[in-house]
């Protein structure tokens, strides 16, 4: 166990988290009427990771730029923008229900390009690109949609988030696959390879003949690729194509990433770390809004997590260097 | 033939011409050493055979083709591998993935599925090799980063003859380590000539260069100023050539 999770590049204490986490929020939350915590009940264990699929797959994102030494501020917005992309194609112009998940996933995939083709030959830093999009997004789903949300999309659509095909939620589904496919892309092939040596140190992946350039280009169009299926998740479970959506979630994708185990500077990234990451921050809000904090608060207490985890990394890497 | 012919390398950045016509030649097998004061060009030149930088004029040869418009990549292929002053290690990915980086073996899951790297090869090549040159490191699955200076160089130089090379370029690789780890580097670098592999030695250790060279190389301002067989020279006549003031 110990030797697959150092194997994946999963911290212990990640997991250690999660769990002393979900402790802390079941003894903390409201009894139920037949005198179960309502935090271990069943729907309510759905409900986290409901939340943290649509999060958790822009983390997944999130990660692949990361652990290069990039970064994609732009993630929530673009979620937003493939929401309304998708849902105006079919509900708007009325096009076949496919459409939503061809408009989101190429509007969020296109949005990923842009920010890589300017980071790569315009060599403008990734946090001002993707900071500028992140404007850019935002301003064209508001556009496209006229600041509202398009409801009303197709039974097939609602299917990817509203279904529960043997009990679990249809986007928990979609989650698992994108991680696994990503996990193996990651940590399994040479792309992931060169995606961490990228990370680690520029000029050895380039005097060891590996496209840098074509290997950015493509991990934030995967980024964004990424912020797309969320997209796509998001308008099926809500039912709207809705032009507020994933405002902010940028800070919970990166968060989770890096708790996960992603090195905020490159050459250390894990998907499955990135999975935990993404359920310590569902059980966090979950836990908060049982104990009806108000949402005020828990933005507050997941930016005090990203600053505290980035900060023991630092700590833990000056331990390093000191031995 | 030779094994790798410049001719009229010319390379500018921006208004400063680092070389200016060069012209050499390397054997298959041989040992040249290549010296010169700071800023003679030594490594702007390297890069220059390596890929790294494209040239603004002049043409290069290895093995017979010409690879002057080749990207580093291509050029690894065509076997010709670089060692750099800083090694161009990722430290925090594990020796054998070092050793392997931009040429990772891999498989197929049933045929079908992308190909995925084939770690279990990786490692037990990564070890034959490290064996091989007869070095020792604790694991060759810990971080690159957490080993010292002689042993990342030992690294770095398995990285490069993995893929059977035929000319080796080194970047001041004694420059930075002890003395006992100086002679190991000294005795790879022969270890490689009997095996017919050719190497470009920079150094500005002169010591170095005459113990493993057949030839001395100088560069003075982008120029080869001379070319001098290690057994007809001295190192006085060397310096005296580095530093302008021949006869």
């Amino acid at each position: 166990m110990l030797r697959f999770l150092e194997r994946t590049h999963v911290r212990v204490e990640s997991l250690a988290v999660l769990a002393a986490l979900a402790i802390v929020m079941a003894i903390l939350s409201p009894v139920t009427g037949s005198g179960v915590r309502v935090f271990l009940t069943a729907s309510n264990l759905f409900n986290i990771i409901l939340a943290s699929a649509t999060f958790g797959i822009l983390a997944i994102g999130a990660t692949f730029v990361i652990s290069a030494a990039g970064i994609d501020l732009s993630l929530g917005s673009v979620l937003g923008l493939a929401s309304v992309a998708g849902a105006s194609l079919v509900v708007t112009l009325e096009f076949p229900w496919y459409f939503a998940i061809i408009g989101s996933l190429a509007a969020g995939a296109a949005a990923g390009a842009v920010n890589g083709f300017v980071v790569t030959r315009g060599a403008v830093p990734a946090f001002i690109v993707t900071l500028g999009m992140l404007g850019i997004a935002r301003g064209l789903a508001l556009i496209i949609s006229d600041g509202r949300g398009i409801y009303g999309l197709p039974a097939e659509i609602l299917f990817l988030g509203q279904a529960r095909p043997w009990g679990v939620p249809t986007p928990v589904f979609i989650f698992a696959a994108v991680a696994l496919v990503s996990h193996y892309v990651l940590a399994h092939t040479p792309f992931g390879h060169h995606t961490l040596a990228l990370g680690d140190n520029e000029d050895s992946a380039r005097a060891t003949g590996i496209n840098v350039n074509r290997q950015r280009m493509a991990l934030y169009t995967i980024a964004g690729l990424m912020a797309g299926i969320a997209g796509l998740v998001f308008t099926a479970r809500v039912n709207t194509g809705d032009p507020t959506a994933g405002l902010n979630y940028e800070l919970l994708a990166i968060t989770a990433a890096i708790i996960g185990g992603t090195n905020l500077f490159g050459g250390r990234g894990s998907i499955l770390g990135t999975m935990i990451g993404a359920l310590i921050m569902g059980v966090l809000q979950n836990g908060l809004n049982l104990m009806a904090v108000q949402a005020y608060y828990q933005q507050m207490a997941i930016g005090t997590v990203l600053i505290a985890a980035v900060w023991l990394d630092q700590i833990r890497a000056r331990g390093r260097r000191a031995q | 033939m030779s094994l790798l012919e410049l001719s009229g390398i010319e390379r500018s950045f921006g208004p400063v011409q680092v070389l200016r016509g060069v012209d050499l030649v390397v054997e298959a097998g041989e040992v040249v050493g290549l010296v010169g004061d700071n800023g003679a060009g030594k490594s702007t030149l390297m890069k220059t055979i390596s890929g790294v930088y494209a040239t603004d004029s002049g043409q290069i040869t290895f093995d017979g083709d010409e690879i002057t418009d080749l990207d580093p990549g291509s050029r690894r292929e065509a076997g010709i591998e670089m060692i750099y002053q800083d090694l161009a290690l990722a430290p925090q990915q594990d020796v054998a993935n070092n050793i392997f980086l931009g040429r990772e073996p891999t498989k197929r899951f049933l045929g079908i599925l992308p190909a995925f790297v084939d770690k279990a090869r990786i490692d037990a090549e990564a070890q034959r090799m490290i064996d091989s040159l007869g070095v020792q490191i604790p694991s060759i699955q810990i971080p690159v980063g957490m080993l010292s200076g002689g042993q990342q160089q030992t690294i770095a130089i398995a990285r490069a003859l993995t893929f059977k090379p035929k000319l080796v370029i080194m970047d001041e690789p004694t420059a930075a380590l002890a003395v006992r780890e100086v002679e190991s580097v000294l005795r790879l670098i022969r270890q490689m000539r009997e095996e017919g592999i050719a190497t470009i030695l920079i150094s500005h250790r002169l010591n170095d260069v005459f113990k493993a060279c057949d030839r001395v190389v100088v560069l003075r301002r982008g120029n080869v100023i001379t070319d001098l067989k290690k057994d007809r020279t001295d190192m006085a006549e060397v310096v005296s050539y580095i530093v302008d003031a021949h006869e």
